[in-house]
């Protein structure tokens, strides 16, 4: 099978070519290619280029992509089913991105650091993040939930593409590090590192993608943007938000843009472990376009049956990521019915673990509010919190505890 | 054996209710965690309610078909089976083919007319309006608190929300708000103004802000409007309760005498004079009133007519003036002299009536030598005309003396009519509902919005030619209003 599929979304049929040169302009040429090598049939294709990557990668290695794609599934349905009891307040599903989200997150290195939107709950997985922690910020406890600096994996970005922009800016703190590691005689030099910018079709059309490659480039920053093309933009599909496959954005900055097939996790992982190599080695930016779909709904507050059709996600269904794999797995006699079931038992008992912890996590004391305006002491704080504490306890009613006078209080 | 009950969860961002559409579960069922037990619609979807415990389903709290506040406990939920509401077995939900959102039936969306379903208009909004504010409600203190905690503490009570009760018992009383013709005017143009409160007021009463009379400054239906109209509404309907009756009363005494007086009496006296005095010949043409549509529109835009109410009948007005002077023998009085002879009076003035239901009953006042007022002068006395009428304080001299008609019975949603002639008048217009409807136009079918204009004539005075001219020149206005330019 062909392993560069041509991209089909772009057949000119809305193109008005009165002009070869107009058509040309919007079509490109040729039409970019899409690196697959795991096809919806489960068969294992060949690249030139990225086959060599691919082949890296061990039986055990190919596991543990499939557990790490079932898990996250399992967590997203858990997480949604716990929005629907009222333990969230809000839920940002995954399903259908889980071979974007696993095979980029396992490509990247401990030191590589990682800048997502709010939807890499697969990557958070592959960077050791707990994912209970995860529901802190959607279940209204937190700001964050987890230290970035434990994980090399930045919080979650609820502003738009905002996430490119501090990426960039982070990959070339990483190349002055390097400069002046280079020039103190490389004594306790780290390993190379790159950085991931998450960010959807969507996010595409901010400008603060565009700023953020243009600087990219410019700077030739060690960083890759890893743009999730799942289709929709809330409401809005991707054809509103481009007239070219987005991957060919990245000739306009002058670096190199390659489509994957997003629903295969193994070119995702060969295309992105191709990509951070590149950036590490100071060849400058990469965009990634994985091609892939977002099944479900934008968030628990979004229904997609309003704006879609259910034959477009029945289609893309039979894309799945982890049947692909599965299929691949049993057909090699890499794996069987036990390390399925395992599998499946594993993300039950992971559901649980959520579940559980997730009703346990503590509202958050307000004093902590008053905590973080500064790391250091300052007096206005002080004083503020003082008058706080004074105000709080002038209430009646002993029963009431000091979290819930500081809800009502403010 | 401890039973745990499930509020209703905000399912999006900011709901504040949600109806229970049907229900997975019955009492005695066994439900584990995740288990689907119920269906609910939002103001945003249909969402599919997963079981937070584990155990045997011992009450639903809410029915089918039912409304309730997020927060509302909707199932009880005993654990006699499992125990723990978190046990580690739990189990996962089926694959969701939709991953926990429901669909609408295809047709019901199209139909949302299913009878007695007025909790949810076709046309509500997608998304809800915010998160409800918490009732107000202050936590005690203790005494004599300490003096800077004095200092800080807000001393103004605070304001309460008033209650649609409060609202009627101090406003109403000044203003009436019955049906009158400035709200009929009102009706006339498609597009209701009211803030979104109001029209959230009008949604939840299910009430169409098309049929409540506007006092706002503007034009706009305010809440103290919506009030009186849903209190008028209530009193006709408690009425009819008991209109008929008790059964087993004689007829005879079943009979509500109302004696004839004031207005009623007038108006009948001048039907009957005018109905039997002059011999009324009634003509009728539909016209297309889409440029008239238009043109209200620009003039509302318009600076010039920043602050002044618009609508077509300003329009008809005017071009009954302008039909008026080309067909003079409409705007005319028919005199019987005492000897037997009589003679026919054409008025080269027009003291143009307006038929109003006022709170006193009909009243025709007139807008005195309206032939020389611009089209904003006309706009600013049919205002005040309106103003005037609606409040009941229309004076005699106001009814006097005029010499031709217009009744907006399209106010009230009417196609058309036979309109009776004011007495010592020749002519009445009565203006028709303006909608959109199929109109062959060159050739095709399109929607235009079309109105029928009906008119009344005294064929004493006035001849079928020419009381089909004047309504001809009146539709030729309306079709084109540019005409009054010439």
């Amino acid at each position: 099978m062909g392993t560069h599929l041509p991209s089909t979304e772009f057949d000119g049929t809305a193109v008005d070519d009165q002009r070869e040169a107009d058509a040309e302009a919007v079509l490109g040429e040729p039409a970019a290619p899409m690196v697959q090598l795991l096809g919806p049939d489960g068969k294992l294709g060949a690249d030139p280029v990225f086959s060599r990557y691919a082949d890296k990668l061990t039986p055990e290695a190919l596991r543990g992509l499939y557990a790490d794609m079932a898990a996250i599934r399992r967590f997203d349905v858990e997480a949604t089913a716990l929005q629907r009891q009222g333990q969230l307040a809000l839920w940002v599903p995954l399903t259908g991105q889980e071979a974007a989200q696993i095979g980029s997150g396992r490509a990247s290195q401990p030191q590589d650091y990682i800048f997502p939107t709010y939807r890499e709950h697969g990557v958070a997985l592959t960077r050791n993040v707990d994912l209970a922690e995860l529901l802190r910020q959607f279940r209204g406890v937190s700001n964050g939930g987890w230290n970035p600096k434990d994980t090399n994996f930045h919080l979650y970005t609820l502003v738009l593409a905002a996430q490119t922009l501090h990426a960039v800016g982070y990959a070339m703190g990483i190349q002055r590090d390097q400069k002046l590691a280079a020039a103190t005689d490389g004594a306790g030099k780290e390993p190379d590192a790159a950085v991931i910018a998450y960010f959807g079709d969507g996010a595409s059309s901010e400008g603060d993608v565009h700023e953020s490659m243009v600087f990219a480039s410019s700077y030739n920053a060690p960083v890759v943007f890893f743009c999730q093309n799942n289709h929709w933009a809330i409401s809005v599909p991707t054809n509103v938000q481009t007239r070219v496959p987005l991957s060919n954005r990245a000739k306009g900055y002058g670096f190199p843009g390659i489509r994957v097939d997003g629903n295969d996790v193994i070119a995702v992982h060969a295309v992105t472990e191709w990509a951070l190599e590149h950036a590490r080695q100071g060849k400058g930016p990469v965009l990634i376009e994985a091609f892939t779909y977002r099944v479900g709904a934008h968030t628990t507050a979004d229904d997609p049956t309003k704006y879609r059709q259910s034959a477009e996600e029945d289609a893309w269904r039979a894309k799945d990521p982890l049947a692909r794999l599965e299929k691949y797995l049993r057909a090699e006699g890499l794996a069987a019915d036990d390390f399925f079931a395992k599998v499946r038992a594993d993300g039950d008992e992971l559901a649980s673990y959520v579940r559980r912890t997730a009703h346990d996590l503590q509202d958050p004391d307000i004093r902590q509010a008053f905590a973080n305006v500064y790391a250091e002491a300052h007096p206005l704080v002080a004083e503020e919190l003082a008058w706080f504490e004074e105000y709080s306890a002038g209430f009646a009613g002993e029963d009431e505890s000091a979290g819930q006078a500081a809800k009502a209080g403010h | 054996m401890t039973l745990n009950k499930f509020n209703l969860p905000d399912v999006g961002e900011g709901l504040t209710e949600a109806e229970i559409v049907s229900w997975k579960v019955k009492p005695g069922d066994a439900v584990a965690i995740n288990d689907v037990i119920c269906e609910i619609e939002t103001a945003k979807s249909i969402v599919e309610l997963p079981s937070p415990f584990a155990g045997t389903v011992s009450e639903l709290l809410v029915e089918e078909g039912v409304t309730v506040d997020v927060g509302t406990a909707i199932i009880s939920v005993s654990d006699e089976v499992s125990g723990d509401p978190t046990p580690a077995d739990v189990r996962a939900p089926e694959p969701p083919a939709q991953p926990l959102y429901g669909k609408l039936p295809v047709d019901a969306a199209e139909e949302p007319t299913a009878a007695g379903s007025g909790s949810s208009p076709a046309n509500a909004p997608l998304v809800g309006s915010g998160p409800k504010a918490d009732a107000v409600k202050r936590r005690p203190r203790k005494n004599a608190p300490a003096a800077s905690v004095t200092v800080n503490a807000p001393e103004v009570e605070p304001v309460q929300p008033r209650t649609p009760a409060e609202v009627t018992g101090s406003e109403t009383a000044a203003v009436d708000n019955r049906p009158t013709l400035g709200g009929t005017i009102t009706g006339l143009v498609n597009r209701v103004l009211a803030k979104p409160p109001v029209r959230k007021i009008a949604r939840d009463l299910g009430i169409d802000l098309a049929d409540v009379v506007a006092t706002g400054s503007r034009g706009e239906v305010t809440r103290e409007d919506l009030v009186s109209y849903q209190a008028q509404r209530d009193a006709e309907l408690d009425k009819a309760d008991g209109f008929w009756g008790k059964a087993g009363k004689p007829q005879d005494q079943r009979i509500e005498r109302i004696p004839v007086k004031g207005v009623r009496k007038a108006t009948a006296k001048a039907m009957v004079e005018s109905a039997f005095a002059a011999p009324h010949v009634s003509i009728f043409v539909d016209v297309d009133a889409s440029r008239t549509m238009e043109f209200v529109k620009r003039l509302k835009a318009s600076r010039d007519f920043e602050g002044i109410r618009v609508s077509p009948l300003l329009i008809l007005a005017k071009a009954v003036i302008w039909a008026a002077a080309r067909n003079p023998s409409v705007n005319a009085s028919w005199v019987d002299n005492g000897d037997g002879s009589a003679e026919i009076q054409v008025k080269h003035f027009m003291n143009l009536g307006i038929a109003a239901a006022t709170p006193r009953g009909l009243m025709v006042p007139n807008i005195k030598n309206a032939q020389d007022l611009s089209l904003k002068e006309l706009a600013l006395a049919l205002n005040n005309l309106a103003t005037t009428a609606r409040a009941g304080k229309t004076q005699p001299a106001e009814m006097q003396g005029g010499t031709l008609t217009v009744t907006n019975i399209g106010a009230l949603g009417i196609d058309t009519g036979t309109p009776i002639i004011n007495p010592g008048e020749v002519a009445i217009v009565a203006f028709g509902t303006i909608k959109q409807k199929p109109w062959v136009l060159d050739g095709e079918v399109i929607p235009r919005w079309i109105t029928t204009l009906g008119g009344s004539f005294d064929h004493r005075v006035v001849d079928g030619d020419l009381s089909a001219r004047f309504m001809a020149d009146v539709a030729a206005i309306l079709e084109e209003p540019a005409l009054l330019l010439d």
